[in-house]
Parts: structure tokens; C-alpha cells; sequence
């Protein structure tokens, strides 16, 4: 496994930048256990002062350090993307490989379930919910509506490499030794899905974050927990453009761009990996 | 070394090498298909090529039709065609000019016609792409000849405003062989066109691909692994192993009196009426042609192999009348099915 | 063509179905919440100025009546929908008594606009420049294109779009970062207008085709590259068909099928990319009107917002799936 992280650092540049990139990203987050500051502290430092030595990405006008903040926000947005991924593996896993496997009224019913999911549009029901929960939208909540809005774009494709799996001799063997369904999806079939799990995986995090970030812009989210998104909210808040303050959104900006295309180059580089035709394209020519 | 100099020679292939060449991680690796082959095709020929999977055949035929895309390059030798006089080498002219060559001179006839059709587009419109341009004719003269040659192959004309999908395979696989033949091309590769056909529709396919040829005098190259096809079809044929041939010859000569131990397994792996003997299984397993067995590549499975096998590669040299083999043992060869009361190698 | 109309009434079930079920989720969402949208409205009213008590007493009751909290779920749900086949949601609150309706067909054609121009601008050119691209792999321009597509194309609508509105409105004030035209020119089929209603809409366009454009251009560019390997355009090319006519007519045409049936499946995330667009350079469509009427507490609104959202893009995956069938011949008979 290492081995393999290693062969595609060497060898493949989109792995190495995106590796390097999310790497960073997450060194910075881990900084934040070692923060000699609180997070929700105000006023604690000069207030708008430009990065500096001392402070090395400024203060906003909250009078907080803007490099303990980051730190804080990137860990929790980071947090928050990991567990959107991991329910909606899980819950995606589960729905793909039942419909795969069983079949009949029960895949035609999570699949109808599915299209409906599908074809909703993500953003203003998330809205809704925060029209009609406000403050009770705290982020586990959250994290817990994304995901089951999250599940069926990744179940679809876990399916279908179910139904293929479904026919293959080993699937006949074990129902023959009267396997149980449940062991047979989850210790046969299993491991043929992980590799989609795992690049679907990437896709979900950036989209969980992404719309993360959106929705704290936008104040739809609680605003006192640091994330990336409340920070561009509280700048937006307080005018920092207008202001002058331009350290407290570019800086945040330029480490979020940092974020996405290093998590993007990961998945991309992962899945061409993974789907053996791309790997045989690159080793020609 | 060379056929004799009466025959028109349609295509003259010398010392050709064609290596898959991949650097993945590092590892770089070669994989030599095409190892030093030297041939004619002659006009007005079927020339067979046989041999097991893996042999390279598929690869050197890929040569032929100057299909060769990376990781596979030719690395050495030449080849030449001779189109009523015009000498041509496909690898030394111009795109624009090659693809005058494409179908008009040289034409394909794909393995496994399941997918060689554009799926989205009808029939004729296939026949539009491949053949208008070269035919020189008006629009409706154009459709006039193309209903013509179908009705000459015994195809519903109606073919034409099907989409492939909407086709059984056999009548696919036919389609296939009227657009390979009517622009009337001088040489028409044939990459199995049979095989993922049942046996009824692979006796229409065959003497179809006969009669048309016959019509068109052109020289057909034949590569399928079933020797049964090729003791129907084939005028000469040349076996391949692990990238070399190692024995050509004419059919009948072939299989009567095979020169190479190899030849001598393949033709007898045939079943014949009246023969209940048990036919022997080859050893091993074919050679992986990265690291190709050193001396003569067959020495592994050979029943007939010394020590001079395993060091030095024999050439391939005339063993009688049109006939070469690449074996120091040639004349130890004898066939591998005898029965008696008719003659060894008789027909199928 | 009956198997075709067949498949199209199948499919206009689901479209119900997807209304049905997510108009009615937003229903009782709104329904779920702790906060009682009479109290809230009657909070935020009076929070503005002062009203006797008699007269909020009066407020009240009439807000009561139209919002039917007084009464059990199930009547208030044939209620609500009985009112919404009538295109009937109630007043809004910020824009008192505008119906809510009114206010949002006045948004849905700015946003349908701009989603619309969006979508098949990028959907096409996307896909176009991405078949080239895996077709012709060593060209420079598309190779340049595939890296700068790839950079921008994971990063969040609401930052593309802010970055934009950072460079246009205080780097290089060129272009209208705000609003759906300009405010001295008169709505109406004149040039003036026409003219005013681009330009206001080119930033928000831009912003869209920015991150569109990426997901498109890899996407296609991927299955060319596999398309390219298929049997059929290899026979092409050892038949010599024209260059151009295998990339148009043999590659692209078969490898844009399944970007047929991800424009359905992403089409959702458009629209609420879109959504976001718009509030901030703040155009007048969908968006900014969700946005407005959050903070402002409108139930109404936002619920009829939400409504037509729903069931604008599940119409709009309906009709690119009745497209299907036209694309890909295979599917055509079943």
C-alpha cells in the first residue's frame, strides 16, 4: 500500500501536487491542537492589523489572530467534510449493494427513492431547512442532512457493479454453502466496490465542503464555530474588502482554492489509477 | 529464399520487427510481437496465417494495414506493396497519400464485427465514410455500384437504412465483407472473421469471402487459429510462433508433409473421420514474448528437441518446392496422425 | 415511436412523482420547524414599528388564518395543495401583500436565463473542446485548456463567483456587478434594455461557465479517450475516413451519450449553483429572492421558492431525458 503511494508520487504529477497540496492543508489543520489561542475568543488581539511577523496572516477586525483561526477553520471544515463522507459511505454502500444483490421490488423501490433524490435541487431544500430549524441546525445536524442528500449519485454506481457481481461464479458458490446475504454483500462483495467507494469518496468531500462554505457565506449555518465558511461570512460581515482589510478574504480564499484543487488532482489521479484502461493509456506512447 | 520470380508479388515484407514498448513506473519492458519476419503475399492469393494466441499474428497483420498505434512501433525492416506495378511503402508516405491507399488498395476485414460499425449511424451512411470518396462516381452512381455489389454478395438491399444493432451477427460479419469489398481493393486482410460465429453461418461467411475474392482476383491474408478454415481457404499458409514464422508452405503440402514439429501438432490436432487414435496435447504453455526462450523460442515444448535448439535459433530456409521451414530438425518431421487406407493429410 | 411514447409516459409518472414527493418534504419541512410562522412574521413586523395591541391582535388572527396553523396537519397539506394548483401561496411578507407567486414568476425568468444560456453554452462547448482533446492529445491550446479547466473546476461556485466580483468590482470596473440591468433604462423591447439585460449578466454567466465548463471538458475528454479504443474507430481509421469526420461523427457523437445522462444527474447542482451566483452579484432571479426571503422570515416565499425550484429542475431533467432516445438509436426500440 505504501508502495503504491510512493510509485504514484514518483510517477505521477497530478498525485504528487494534489498529495502535497491536501497534505499541507491538513499539517495546518493539525497545528490547531497546539493553538496558544481560543477560537472563540474576541477582541483578544489589535484588531486589522496586516500580516506581519508577528502575526503571519494578520488580525481581521474581529481582533482575532488570523493564522490560529485558519488553523481552527480548515480542522473543522476538514472534520466536517470527514463525516459527510463517512455516513454517506456508509449509507451508499448499504442501498447500493442490497439493490445489486437482492433485486426485485426492493432494488426498483431504493432506486425510484434515488432518481427522486437525484433529480432535487440540494441547495435550496438545505436553505429550507435552515429557514425551519435555524439555530437547531448545528453542525452534526448538518453533517447528518448532507449525507442522506449525499448518498444516491455514489449508490447508483456501487449498484451497478453489484448487479455485475451478482452472476459471477463465487456469488453462486457462496449462496450454494448457504452463506448468509448480509456476510456475501459485505465480505465478497465488498471489496470490489471499495475502489469506487474511495474515489467517490474524494468527489463527496469537496462537495460536502464546498457546500459547506456556501452556506456559512451565506450565514445559513452557525456562525460562531470557525469553518472556512463562517470566516468569509463574518469578513463579508464586517466589509473587509471595502474596508481594506483584503488579508482577511484573500488569505482564506487563496488556502480554500489550495484545498479544492489538491483534493480534485487526488481523485482524479486515484481514479485514473484505479480504471485499468486509463492505466494502460498511460503507460503507452 | 524468395518465391519464384513468375508470381506478381502484391506485398514484400523483409527482416520486419514490431516491439510494444511501455515505461510505466519505471519499469520499461518489450514486448516483441513481430521478431524478424521476412514474406511475400502473392496477386490472386489466399495466404493463411496461422498460429496460437499470443503468436503475434494479430500484431502483424495490424502491420499490414499500417494500423500500428503506440506503445507498438515498428523498429526495423521494411515492407512493401506493389499495386499493379506501383510500388508503395506504407510507412515512408504521407498521411493524405496513405489514406488514398485505405480501402481503395488495402482493406480490413476486422475480427469480431459485433462492434466495427459505428453503433449510431445507419448502415449506408458506413458505406458513405468509408468508400464514396474513393469511388470517383456521382452521388446516386455512387449508390447504383454500392446496390450492385450488395445484390452480387446476396444482401438485402434494405441492409443499407439498418443501424448495426438491428443486425444478427452472421449478417453484421457480411455487411462487414461488402463494405471491405467494394471499392475492389488488391489485398483484403481478414482478422478472424469467423470466429465468434456458430458454424452454419461461418460456411455462408467463408464462401462468400471466396466468391467475392475470386470475382476481385485480389490476394486475401487469412489469419484464424482454426486450421480447419485455413485447409478450406488457403493457397499457402504461413505458421507463427512467438513471433516468428517458423513454417510456410502450400496448404496441401502443409498438412501432408509438415516440415516443422510445431506445424506437425497443429495440423494433426484436426479431427478426422475415421481417426479414433488420441491426439497428444503440446507441453507448456505458450512463451511470453518479454522474455522470449533463447535459441529456437518452440525448444520448451518441442518433442523433437537437442541441445543446438536451446543455444541457436535455426532460419527459416527452403525445405522444398515453395516451401520453408525454420527448424534444424525439418526432415525428422513426420505427421502426427496416420490412418490406414488414406493417404496422411487428407482432406477434411 | 409507441416503445418512445411509451418511455415518455413512464418518465412523466416519475416527473410527477418528484414534485409530488418534494414539494410535499418542503411542506412539511416547513412544518417541522419549532418556530411558528405566525409568531415569527407578527415578531417581525412589530419588531419594525409599533401597532396597538388590538391591531396585532387582528395581524394575528388574519396570519393565522392564511398560514391554517390553527388547524390539523392534514387539512393544512389538501389545503396547501389545493392552493398551489391554484398558483395560490399566500402573500409574501417582505413585499406585503405581493402574493409570494407573483414575486417568484417575476425571478423564475432571470434565472431560467441565465441557467439555460449557461448549461447549453457549456454543456456544448465543454464537451466539444473536451472531445478534441482526447482525440487530438498532443495539442498544445487543448492541453493548456484541460489544465486550466481542471484548476477551476473544483472550486465552489460562491468562491469562483467572488473572486470574479473581487476583480470586476474593485480591481477593473468594467462590467455591472450588481443588479439585472442597469436603473435608468426602461424595461421593455428596446435595445437599450436587451443590451443592459447582457451585459448585467455576462459576470454572472462568466461565473457559471467558469466551474461548469471543467466537469464537462474532463468528462468528455475520459471517454474519448476510452471511445478512441473501441472497434469502431479504429475500423475507421484503417478505412481512412476523414479525420474530421471519425472526431465529429464517430467519437464525439457516441461518447456524448453518457454526458447526456450526467447533465440529468448534475443538473440539480447547477441550478443551485446558479442560485448562489446570483445572490451575489445580486441578479434578480431565484437566488437573491430565497436568500431575501430566509432573512426575512417569509414563509410564503420561501416555500414557494422552493416549490417551483423543485420542480424546475426536475422538468428540466425530464426533458433531457425525453432526449435520450433521439442521441443514442440503440435504446429506441424496447
Amino acid at each position: 500500500m505504501l508502495t503504491i503511494i510512493k510509485d504514484l508520487f514518483k510517477y505521477n504529477r497530478e498525485f504528487a501536487v494534489g498529495f502535497t497540496l491536501v497534505g499541507l492543508i491538513v499539517v495546518f489543520s493539525i497545528l490547531s491542537f497546539f493553538s496558544p489561542v481560543d477560537p472563540t475568543l474576541l477582541y483578544v488581539e489589535i484588531p486589522d492589523l496586516a500580516p506581519s511577523a508577528d502575526y503571519w496572516f494578520g488580525t481581521n477586525s474581529r481582533g482575532q489572530d488570523m493564522f490560529w483561526q485558519l488553523t481552527f477553520a480548515f480542522r473543522n471544515s476538514l472534520t466536517f467534510g470527514l463525516m459527510v463522507v463517512a455516513l454517506s459511505r456508509v449509507i451508499s454502500i448499504t442501498v447500493g449493494l442490497l439493490s445489486g444483490y437482492v433485486g426485485g421490488w426492493l432494488d426498483r423501490g431504493l432506486m425510484f427513492v434515488n432518481d427522486i433524490f437525484v433529480s432535487l435541487p440540494i441547495f435550496p431544500i438545505l436553505v429550507l431547512f435552515y429557514f425551519a430549524l435555524r439555530s437547531d441546525l448545528n453542525t452534526y445536524n448538518l453533517a447528518l442532512l448532507m449525507a442522506f442528500l449525499g448518498w444516491p449519485f455514489d449508490a447508483r454506481l456501487i449498484r451497478s457493479i453489484a448487479l455485475g457481481l451478482r452472476h459471477r461464479e463465487f456469488t453462486r458458490h457462496a449462496v450454494f454453502s448457504g452463506m448468509s446475504p448480509r456476510k456475501i454483500m459485505f465480505e465478497e462483495h465488498l471489496p470490489y466496490v471499495m475502489p469506487v467507494v474511495f474515489s467517490t469518496a474524494m468527489a463527496n468531500m469537496i462537495w460536502a465542503i464546498g457546500l459547506e462554505v456556501t452556506l456559512a457565506v451565506l450565514g445559513f449555518t452557525n456562525i460562531n464555530i470557525p469553518t472556512v465558511g463562517t470566516m468569509l461570512y463574518w469578513a463579508n460581515n464586517h466589509s473587509a474588502m471595502v474596508v481594506g482589510v483584503w488579508w482577511w478574504l484573500v488569505i482564506p480564499v487563496i488556502i480554500i482554492i489550495m484545498l479544492f484543487l489538491g483534493l480534485f488532482l487526488l481523485t482524479v489521479s486515484l481514479n485514473e489509477f484505479i480504471d485499468p484502461r486509463s492505466r494502460l493509456r498511460r503507460m503507452g506512447g | 529464399m524468395m518465391a519464384a520470380p513468375d508470381y506478381n508479388d502484391v506485398l514484400k515484407v523483409e527482416n520486419l520487427k514490431a516491439y510494444y514498448q511501455t515505461k510505466y513506473f519505471g519499469i520499461e519492458r518489450e514486448v516483441r510481437a513481430v521478431d524478424d519476419i521476412t514474406l511475400t503475399i502473392r496477386s490472386d492469393e489466399v495466404y493463411g496465417i496461422a498460429g496460437e494466441s499470443s503468436s503475434g499474428k494479430t500484431t502483424l497483420i495490424k502491420t499490414f494495414a499500417a494500423a500500428i498505434n503506440p506503445p507498438l512501433r515498428i523498429v526495423d525492416g521494411s515492407m512493401t506493396y506493389n499495386f499493379g506495378g506501383r510500388e508503395v511503402d506504407p510507412y515512408a508516405v504521407s498521411k493524405s497519400e496513405l489514406d488514398s491507399l485505405r480501402w481503395r488498395n488495402i482493406s480490413y476485414i476486422m475480427q469480431g464485427s459485433m462492434s466495427v460499425l459505428n453503433p449510431v449511424r445507419r448502415i449506408k451512411k458506413s458505406f458513405e465514410d468509408f468508400a464514396f470518396r474513393h469511388m470517383g462516381l456521382s452521388w446516386p452512381q455512387f449508390w447504383e455500384a454500392v446496390e450492385a455489389h450488395l445484390k452480387l454478395l446476396y444482401l438485402p438491399v434494405d441492409v443499407l437504412n439498418a443501424y448495426p444493432h438491428e443486425l444478427s451477427g452472421g449478417m453484421r460479419q457480411r455487411v462487414t465483407i461488402a463494405l471491405a469489398t467494394v471499392c475492389q481493393p488488391e489485398f483484403i486482410i481478414a482478422d478472424e472473421p469467423t470466429t465468434a460465429l456458430d458454424v452454419v453461418v461461418q460456411k455462408d461467411v467463408l464462401a462468400m469471402l471466396d466468391d467475392i475474392r475470386k470475382r476481385l482476383r485480389s490476394s486475401v491474408v487469412f489469419v484464424t487459429h482454426d486450421m480447419s478454415v485455413h485447409a478450406n481457404m488457403a493457397d499457402r499458409i504461413g505458421i507463427m510462433y512467438a513471433g516468428r514464422i517458423v513454417e510456410e508452405g502450400p496448404t496441401r503440402e502443409l498438412f501432408e508433409h509438415p516440415k516443422h514439429p510445431y506445424t506437425a501438432h497443429l495440423v494433426g490436432s484436426l479431427p478426422r473421420i475415421g481417426d479414433t487414435k488420441r491426439k497428444p496435447a503440446l507441453d507448456g504453455r505458450p512463451p511470453n514474448l518479454a522474455e522470449p526462450p533463447t535459441g529456437c523460442r518452440f525448444h520448451p515444448r518441442c518433442p523433437l528437441a537437442i541441445d543446438k535448439c536451446r543455444t541457436e535459433a535455426p532460419p527459416l530456409e527452403s525445405v522444398g518446392l515453395d516451401h520453408r521451414s525454420a527448424c534444424w530438425r525439418s526432415a525428422d518431421v513426420v505427421p502426427l496422425t496416420t490412418i490406414p487406407g488414406v493417404p496422411t493429410g487428407g482432406t477434411v | 415511436m409507441r416503445a418512445y411514447l411509451f418511455f415518455t409516459l413512464k418518465r412523466a409518472g416519475q416527473l410527477l412523482a418528484v414534485i409530488f414527493f418534494g414539494i410535499s418534504a418542503a411542506f412539511f419541512i416547513t412544518h417541522l420547524s419549532p418556530i411558528d410562522p405566525v409568531d415569527q412574521a407578527v415578531r417581525r413586523v412589530t419588531s419594525r414599528s409599533n401597532f396597538s395591541p388590538a391591531a396585532v391582535e387582528s395581524m394575528r388572527a388574519a396570519l393565522t388564518e392564511l398560514y391554517g396553523t390553527d388547524q390539523p396537519l392534514g387539512t393544512q397539506f389538501v389545503s396547501f395543495w389545493s392552493r398551489l394548483f391554484r398558483g395560490d401561496l399566500g402573500p409574501s411578507l417582505i413585499a406585503f401583500p405581493t402574493p409570494a407567486m407573483d414575486l417568484v414568476s417575476r425571478a423564475l425568468p432571470w434565472t431560467v436565463g441565465l441557467l439555460l444560456t449557461a448549461v447549453i453554452f457549456t454543456w456544448l462547448v465543454g464537451n466539444i473542446l473536451g472531445g478534441l482533446a482526447g482525440y487530438y492529445q498532443n495539442n498544445r491550446f487543448l492541453k493548456a485548456f484541460g489544465v486550466v479547466a481542471m484548476g477551476l473546476q473544483p472550486i465552489p461556485y460562491y468562491i469562483v463567483a467572488f473572486i470574479l466580483l473581487i476583480i470586476f468590482g474593485f480591481l477593473w470596473p468594467v462590467l455591472p456587478i450588481s443588479g439585472g440591468y442597469a436603473m435608468n433604462v426602461t424595461p421593455g423591447w428596446n435595445i437599450a434594455y436587451i443590451l443592459s439585460v447582457l451585459r448585467h449578466a455576462i459576470l454572472p454567466a462568466m461565473s457559471l461557465v467558469l466551474v461548469g465548463m471543467g466537469l464537462w471538458f474532463l468528462g468528455m475528454r475520459a471517454l474519448v479517450s476510452n471511445v478512441v479504443t473501441e472497434d469502431y474507430v479504429r475500423y475507421a481509421e484503417v478505412g481512412g475516413v476523414n479525420s474530421r469526420k471519425i472526431v465529429g461523427m464517430y467519437v464525439i457523437r457516441n461518447a456524448i451519450i453518457p454526458q447526456l445522462t450526467a447533465l440529468a444527474m448534475v443538473l440539480g447542482g447547477i441550478f443551485s449553483g446558479t442560485v448562489i451566483t446570483e445572490q451575489v452579484f445580486s441578479y434578480p432571479g431565484l437566488g437573491s429572492l430565497l436568500i431575501d426571503a430566509v432573512n426575512g422570515g417569509d414563509y410564503s416565499l420561501v416555500l414557494a421558492v422552493t416549490s417551483v425550484a423543485i420542480t424546475a429542475v426536475a422538468g428540466a431533467i425530464f426533458i433531457v431525458d425525453l432526449l435520450y432516445p433521439i442521441l443514442d438509436p440503440r435504446i429506441r426500440v424496447e
